[in-house]
Parts: C-alpha cells; sequence; structure tokens
C-alpha cells in the first residue's frame, strides 16, 4: 500500500486526468459495444480486435507518410464496410439464435482476425508517432501528452454526433426501434436485416476510430485486442445497456479508478481491481434486483 | 465391404508409407546429421522466431560449405528438420515428443523464448537427447539440474546489472537509487532479481518496484511517481511492448531521470521506431556486431553482420548470432566427441570451452554460458536524426563513450 498519491495534490489530479482521458477513449468503444449489444443481443468477443485493425489503418498510413491523425477519419470508413462483410458473413446466421452461439461465433471471428493480422502485419508491437509534443501544467508538475487529450477530444466528438445520429436520423429512429421491439418495427416496416447489417457497421466504425486513437496514443499488436474487450464489457454491465451517460461515465470511472489503484496497490493490481469492482457493482445489483422482487411480491 | 476393403487397404499403404519415411528420417544417416527444432514460424513469437530459424540455416550452410562436421574420419553435414511450434508452449513440448520419437531425431536445437524452452527442456531431458538452445535465458532453466540442456547465451539475471554497477561507478563508488518496472513474465522477473543482487552488492537502494501487467500499455503512474522521486537509474524490462511504451511516454512526459537502462530496444528497432526520443537510453544485448570475437566459420560479428544481411536482407539481431553459435558449438562437440553415441556429445558438450563470432562459450554446470558477459549499448543520434547503437559497457568493447546524466528534455 502506497498513500503516495494523496499526500501530493498535483499527482491526485496527475491520476485524475489521466484517468479520465484514458476512460473517455474505453467509453468510446464500449459505447459501440452497448449499441449492438442492446440491438442485436450480441456480445461481441472481436470488439478488440476490431478495434486493433483499425489502429494498424492508420499506421499503415503513418508508414507511408500521412499523418496518423487521419486515421480517424479513414479508419472507420473502412472498418464499416469490415463491419457489414462480417455481418453479410457470419453474424446474420447467429442474430436470432441464443448468446451463447453468437459468444462462440464472436470468439471464432476474434481469433481468425488475430491471426489473419499476425499474418499480414506480422508479430512486432508498432506505434504511430503523432508527434503532439506535450502539455506542461501547474509549473510542470501535471504532465498531458498532447496525443492522449486529442484522443478524449476525438471520442467525445464521435460520441456526440452519434448520439445526435441515433436521434434525429431515419436509420438512428429504425435502431432504436428495432432495440426496443424488433418483431413489432418488423410489422411496422422497418427492415430489420438492414438495421442489423448497418449496426454491426457503425460499431466496427466506433472501433475503427477508437484503433487509430490507441496507435497514437499507446501500441498496437496483433494479440492485444482482447483487454480492450474486456474493459468495453466491464463499462457495459456496470452502466447498463442502452444507457449512453452511463457508458460515459463508468468509462471515466473506470479510468479513473484504475489509474488510483495502480498508485495505491501497485501496478500488478490495476486490472485485478477492476474485476474486483465489477464483481461487486455484479453483487450490489442482484441485491438490489432481489429486494426489487421482494417488494413486487 | 468391398468400400470398407479398399479404405483399409489405402489406410495400411499409408501406414507402410509413414513407418518407412519415418526410418528414413532417423538422427545420422549417410552423411547427414539431423537436428530438430520447434520454432515459432507463426504466432505472437514469429518474427524472433524467424530470426532464430535464419541464424540456425545461415551456420548450417557456412559449416556444410566449408567442409562440414568429421566425425570418426568421415565427413558429416548438417541438416534441420523444423516444426511450427505456434509460439505455443504445450505445441512446443508436443513436437519435441514427436521429434525424438517418431523422427528420431537425437540432437536438438532450442525453440525461441524461455517459456518455449522451458516446455521442451523436460522432453529433451527425459530421453536424454542434447539440446543446445540459443535463446532461453530465464535463470529458472539452469537451476533444474538439466544434464542434456546447454545455453549460449547470459542468464537473464546477468542483463541489466552491469548498469547498475556503472551507475555506482560513474557517482563515485557512492550507491544509487534506483526505480524499476517490470512485466510479470519468467524473463522480465529474472531481470529484476539480477537489480536486486547488484543493488544488494553495491548498497543501492529501490526507491521504486512497480511491475507490469502483461497488457500493459500504459505506464504513466510508474513515470509519475520517477518524475517526483528523481532516482539516478530507471531500469525498464517489459519485451518489445514495454520498451516501446516507456521510450514513448517518457518523452511524452519529458521525464528526466540521469540513466535509463532496458531490454529488447533492438528487437523493438527503437531507433527506427522513435528515432531522436530513444536517444541515450542503454541496452542489454547479448552481443553486438562491433564486438572482437572470432571464429573460422564467420570470422568476426561484422563479417557475419554483412554475411547475414546479404543472405537475408536485414541487419541480424543478436537473436540470429546467438542461433548461429548454437551451430558452432554442436560442431565442436561432435568433433571432440569422435562419435554420435548421446552420453559422449553431452559429456563433450559439457566440456566445451572454446570462442565464437558471437562470443567465448563455456558451460557452467547447470547449462548456461558463463564465458561472455551482456554489452550494453546507447542509443546515440547526429544531427540529422539518424540513430545508431554503440556499444558502451564493458569498457573492453566499447566503441563510443557514455553520455552520461542524459540531458533534460528541457536542454534537448
Amino acid at each position: 500500500m502506497d498513500f503516495l498519491v494523496f499526500q501530493y495534490p498535483m499527482i491526485t489530479l496527475q491520476a485524475c486526468l489521466d484517468g479520465i482521458l484514458l476512460g473517455v477513449l474505453f467509453a468510446l468503444i464500449a459505447y459501440g459495444m452497448a449499441l449492438q449489444w442492446g440491438v442485436m443481443n450480441i456480445i461481441n468477443i472481436a470488439q478488440g480486435d476490431l478495434v486493433i485493425l483499425g489502429g494498424y489503418i492508420a499506421y499503415f498510413m503513418y508508414l507511408y507518410g500521412i499523418h496518423p491523425a487521419w486515421g480517424v477519419i479513414v479508419a472507420p470508413v473502412i472498418m464499416y464496410f469490415v463491419g457489414i462483410a462480417i455481418y453479410k458473413l457470419v453474424i446474420n446466421k447467429v442474430v436470432d439464435r441464443d448468446l451463447f452461439i453468437s459468444i462462440l461465433a464472436t470468439f471464432g471471428i476474434s481469433i481468425l482476425f488475430m491471426q489473419l493480422m499476425n499474418f499480414a502485419f506480422g508479430a512486432d508491437v508498432v506505434l504511430a508517432n503523432s508527434g503532439y509534443g506535450t502539455t506542461m501544467l501547474f509549473d510542470n508538475n501535471v504532465v498531458l501528452p498532447n496525443s492522449k487529450i486529442f484522443s478524449a477530444f476525438i471520442s467525445i466528438v464521435f460520441a456526440i454526433c452519434l448520439v445526435i445520429y441515433m436521434k434525429k436520423s431515419k436509420l438512428g429512429r429504425a435502431i432504436r426501434a428495432t432495440a426496443q421491439n424488433a418483431r413489432a418495427a418488423k410489422i411496422l416496416g422497418v427492415d430489420t436485416e438492414k438495421v442489423y447489417a448497418a449496426t454491426f457497421g457503425i460499431n466496427a466504425a466506433l472501433c475503427g476510430v477508437a484503433g487509430a486513437l490507441i496507435s497514437i496514443t499507446f501500441t498496437i499488436h496483433p494479440y492485444m485486442g482482447l483487454p480492450y474487450t474486456i474493459r468495453s464489457f466491464m463499462i457495459v454491465i456496470v452502466a447498463g445497456l442502452g444507457n449512453l451517460p452511463g457508458v460515459a461515465m463508468s468509462g471515466m470511472g473506470l479510468g479513473v479508478f484504475e489509474e488510483f489503484a495502480d498508485y495505491i496497490l501497485g501496478t500488478e493490481f490495476r486490472i485485478g481491481s477492476v474485476f474486483l469492482l465489477l464483481v461487486l457493482i455484479l453483487v450490489y445489483r442482484r441485491f438490489k434486483l432481489s429486494r426489487k422482487r421482494e417488494y413486487l411480491k | 465391404m468391398k468400400l470398407n476393403k479398399i479404405i483399409l487397404s489405402f489406410v495400411s499403404a499409408l501406414v507402410i508409407l509413414f513407418s518407412t519415411s519415418v526410418a528414413s528420417f532417423a538422427k545420422v544417416v549417410g552423411d547427414k546429421i539431423i537436428l530438430g527444432a520447434a520454432i515459432s514460424l507463426t504466432g505472437k513469437y514469429s518474427s524472433n522466431g524467424v530470426h532464430t530459424q535464419n541464424g540456425y540455416n545461415m551456420a548450417v550452410d557456412r559449416i556444410n560449405s566449408m567442409g562440414g562436421v568429421k566425425v570418426g574420419g568421415k565427413t558429416y553435414k548438417f541438416d534441420i528438420i523444423y516444426y511450427d511450434d505456434e509460439s505455443n508452449p504445450k505445441r512446443a513440448a508436443q513436437l519435441a515428443e514427436r521429434l525424438i520419437s517418431q523422427d528420431g531425431v537425437e540432437f536438438m536445437l532450442g525453440p525461441y523464448s524461455s517459456g518455449l524452452t522451458k516446455a521442451i527442456a523436460p522432453v529433451t531431458e527425459k530421453y536424454g537427447v542434447p539440446m543446445v538452445e540459443a535463446n532461453g535465458a530465464s535463470r529458472s532453466l539452469f537451476t533444474k539440474g538439466y544434464k542434456y540442456l546447454f545455453a549460449v547465451l547470459a542468464p537473464a539475471n546477468l542483463y541489466l546489472d552491469v548498469a547498475i554497477e556503472t551507475a555506482v561507478e560513474l557517482n563515485g563508488g557512492k550507491p544509487v537509487r534506483i526505480a524499476q518496472a517490470f512485466e510479470q513474465d519468467a524473463f522480465s522477473q529474472d531481470v529484476r532479481l539480477g537489480i536486486l543482487d547488484a543493488a544488494e552488492r553495491t548498497g543501492s537502494k529501490i526507491i521504486i518496484d512497480d511491475k507490469l501487467p502483461k497488457e500493459l500499455n500504459d505506464m504513466a503512474a510508474t513515470l509519475v511517481k520517477v518524475k517526483q522521486m528523481k532516482p539516478d537509474v530507471l531500469v525498464v524490462s517489459g519485451h518489445t511492448k514495454g520498451a516501446l511504451t516507456a521510450i514513448r511516454q517518457i518523452a511524452e512526459m519529458k521525464v528526466d531521470v540521469p540513466m535509463l537502462a532496458m531490454t529488447h530496444c533492438d528487437a523493438a528497432k527503437l531507433s527506427k521506431q522513435h528515432g531522436k526520443n530513444s536517444q541515450y537510453a542503454l541496452c542489454a544485448s547479448q552481443w553486438h556486431k562491433s564486438l572482437t570475437y572470432k571464429d573460422d566459420f564467420f570470422k568476426d560479428g561484422m563479417t557475419y553482420a554483412a554475411d547475414f544481411e546479404k543472405e537475408f536482407g536485414y541487419d541480424p539481431p543478436y537473436q540470429s548470432a546467438e542461433s548461429s553459435a548454437a551451430l558452432l558449438v554442436f560442431k565442436d562437440a561432435f568433433e571432440r566427441a569422435n562419435s554420435f553415441d548421446q552420453k559422449k556429445v553431452r559429456d563433450a558438450l559439457a566440456a566445451t570451452n572454446m570462442q565464437t563470432f558471437y562470443g567465448n562459450i563455456k558451460f557452467a554446470p547447470g547449462g548456461q554460458n558463463v564465458d561472455k558477459p551482456m554489452v550494453l549499448f546507447q542509443v546515440m543520434c547526429d544531427a540529422s536524426g539518424k540513430c545508431e547503437n554503440k556499444v558502451v559497457a564493458p569498457l573492453k568493447w566499447a566503441s563510443a563513450k557514455l553520455i552520461h546524466p542524459i540531458p533534460k528534455w528541457s536542454e534537448r
């Protein structure tokens, strides 16, 4: 146990800011997962692998002399079509089946993607340099890499655009209708097949954006997808489905929680503490639910 | 019924075919000494697996073209059966079993990485098959009492203790304050043990001791602590991912530390991926082409590097060099044993005492090479931004003077 983090207010501030910037990025990935979980009832294990694939798109742009930040625009466009293709090839066959089948199917896709990326791009750890520099605050005591600020900013922009799109556009309304009741939507003339494909595409596009941002701020590697899947899964579990502000809050909250756990317990307990939190939240939820049931009786 | 008969005869034909082909594979056939190796050609270790395979192949070609191996007055040539272990320890152990019991291989070359070597060693030990390995440095490989395992490389705990000793020396012999961050895997934790030993020996104090998770992509928290506590040395080891993450975040967060020591810099292509940001980083390496060791086959490091580049199109990382050295060790042992008896070859290996272009090789009873110190190089960049790795320690081979302390970010 180490309480250095509370003794110096600057470190506390640094930990909070690092956590929030990280959390916003995770929230973007989690939002895609929540969307498709809510609409299609599919838990996508390949979420993290889609993120990494998006990262490679930005990385290759960087290799060919294009600034990787443009990946934020290019990656989602390519990934949207990748998403549609995955839907047409695999997901449409499992979308009405039970959750277990879809988990197996996306797990398979995840393994396939990992191996294909390894085969195509090699097993080296790579990154794209943005050359964005650093912001120093409070007499150089708080340091924020501009690449992280950029990532958080872009994530927020994309999240806001998506919320507006879901509210205002025809497809957005169709998606929301399908999420509420697929059968009723179908009766009222919504082409649910199209809605599903679009939802999967939008999710893949969001992963593409996040991946491009991750290649700028962290590192990418064909086998690094799973931690992103797990984190977004946790964020969605904590926030609940179809709860966008909840996803954003729980993303940032988890980010900050992770940073503090890192300082207090040590880096080795960082991920473990997040899992512990997940268990606690699930137990609490169950407890609350059972009380509600008693009340209903 | 007829169909059944056809299937039956087909299967038995296959069985006969296989059994004859297996027999024709065995250890020493005609003028060939057949070695077996399970190597990661796919999966997460595939880049280093390929470096290993290229190193092996380069040495096989060279030894064969320069007269081969002379045993009992006859000349033999090396040949290797490779299998792809998919970077998976379980698969590696299965393949070792298959190489030995099905293919009849009697001598093995090691796989890539400590983890896979650990998986294979019990198998080769069980069958009494001598294995010369070049890519498993974990200390735990050499404390199990294996009799048939020989490693041409220095064990992991020696990777960075030179750095601590150099830091103490530069501090006028006074102890230093060390911050360290290591990934939680066998190799990095062994490097950590080496630092703990060095710290105890020199009376130095470890003020930050972080363990990095396997899915590491962010070490900002460790670096904030480093900024506040201002240690004299920062040591980081977490394979290529650790090296790349550390340099990126140290540069972004403008962390000033007088000495930064790491592992896996050349595997991470640090100077290429990070350019000037990686400048002044000290890196542990098993080998560097500028070292002046010599042998009859590859002459010296510079010639090896040039020949390797001509053949494979890239500068050899130390993983390739040490793999080539493993073949030289086998050749030497076969000739001294003057026999293909596994016991005799094993004893000859244990008595190895030779110099190769890669370094001196002499095995301790545990199987590790005790005659080859690690080298430290420092990433140095010129004004145009071109970066190069220059050996700075031990002093005997230094091609440049260590730059210490590292200039502050505000002065760069």
